[in-house]
């Protein structure tokens, strides 16, 4: 069974593991593909039209089951690899070891945004940003320049406090865990870890830097973490919304799975420190 | 004769945009009221009502375009949006229910208004070409 860590418990083999997997994908075109997908959601993916992938209740299983995609596929290179998760409530700074060139590389460089050092950095000559928005082939970051701060723990605890997944009309203007979550509204959670990180993070082709599958890994974990803080709470909706995933239906673009398929994580994974419902703490 | 001409007008225009664009979009919020006394600002804010604005920011070209009902832009949307290109190319943009919009190279932050949108583009691009959306 898969075990999700912190990223900043990985020891220096488990970094080094991780990483030489990501540059394999990346290597054999495979990588460039969820890129790809990825995108194609962020553009297609309305307020008022069919969303999927994000600003809608299914931001959460659908991401969860992409995330689910891109592990097995780095686990087709190294079994070894699972996706580590970054809790950017705590390491919060670029000092952080996952920015080390060890593991991620620190920020970009104040002319062009480059990152310069780290397996990523275009001069190493392994990873090319191909399926971008603009020219610059070279990953990009600017950590804390778009926004001075990271979320803190008493943001995401009063996040993790909203007992409603969702609410209509099931979009970037909900009430709710998921749309305060995501960011949309509210403190802003998800979305302002995007900007907090710059370059390419912070465009429709994020997924061009690594550190995107670190955050996610860490916005489904509090997924988990507020299902058992709200054991009785049910995804939403349930049935017959017109544009938007109900519990049941399939998702854009695997057709073969749905949300409730996606509720219980620990059917494919579990995490170095499970969510324990509050009575239990 | 006193009066400025037009071509100062738009220059110092010109001068206090790119002063804004360096401090961000915060300060772009903070200026938008002083900015509109001058007759150049006027001007500018004429034309963003209209839904029409060509104008060179930080040495780029934007251009947008009202939208259409009834037209999609990009093939990607149901509701009718605006072009805004940069340098002739197509910026891919959305509004969101709350009226605030977003691009592709600014995707996770807000924006009030399209050429706020834009100009937030132009700062990101540092001098880069878009290339055709979702492109290679």
């Amino acid at each position: 069974m898969t075990v999700r860590k912190n990223q900043a418990e990985l020891t220096t083999e488990e970094k080094r593991a991780f990483t030489n997997a990501l540059l394999e994908l990346k290597r054999t075109g495979r990588y460039d593909r969820f890129v790809t997908t990825h995108n194609g959601f962020i553009m297609g993916d309305t307020d008022t039209g069919d969303r999927v992938g994000h600003r809608s209740p299914s931001f959460l299983p659908w991401h969860r089951r992409f995330l689910l995609e891109f592990e097995a596929a780095l686990q087709a290179v190294d079994k070894s690899v699972s996706l580590p998760y970054w809790d950017w409530t705590t390491d919060r700074t670029p000092r952080a070891s996952l920015w080390a060139a060890d593991f991620l590389g620190g920020t970009g460089r104040a002319r062009d945004g480059q990152v310069l050092d780290g397996p990523f950095a275009h001069a190493a000559g392994k990873w090319e940003v191909n399926v971008r928005v603009d020219a610059r082939a070279y990953l990009r970051r600017a950590l804390g320049e778009g926004v001075a701060q990271l979320p803190t723990k008493a943001e995401v605890e009063a996040v993790l406090a909203m007992p409603v997944y969702d609410a209509a009309p099931w979009n970037s203007s909900s009430t709710g865990f998921r749309n305060n979550l995501e960011g949309w509204r509210g403190a802003n959670l998800h979305n302002r870890v995007h900007v907090w990180v710059g370059g390419q993070m912070a465009t429709g082709v994020s997924p061009n830097d690594p550190v995107f599958w670190l955050h996610h890994a860490f916005i489904d974990k509090l997924w988990a973490e507020w299902q058992a803080r709200h054991p009785r709470s049910p995804y939403l909706p349930a049935a017959g919304t017109p544009n938007v995933v109900d519990l049941n239906d399939t998702m854009r673009p695997w057709n073969d799975v749905t949300p409730a398929d996606m509720l219980d994580h620990r059917k494919f994974y579990t995490f170095d420190v499970e969510p324990a419902a509050v009575s239990q703490r | 004769m006193n009066q400025i001409t037009r071509r100062q007008a738009l220059g110092t225009t010109a001068g206090a945009l790119s002063v804004l664009g360096l401090a961000g979009a915060t300060a772009y919020a903070a200026g938008t009221d002083s900015r509109a006394a001058t007759s150049a600002g006027a001007d500018s804010r004429a034309a963003i009502s209209a839904g029409a604005v060509d104008e060179v920011y930080q040495g780029r070209r934007i251009e947008i375009t009202p939208a259409t009902p009834g037209t999609h832009h990009g093939g990607h949307h149901s509701a009718a949006l605006p072009g805004v290109r940069i340098d002739g190319r197509e910026l891919h943009v959305m509004q969101n229910a709350d009226g605030t919009w977003i691009s592709v190279v600014n995707h996770y932050e807000t924006y009030s208004d399209p050429l706020a949108l834009a100009r937030a583009a132009v700062r990101e691009l540092q001098g880069a070409a878009l290339v055709p959306m979702g492109g290679m």
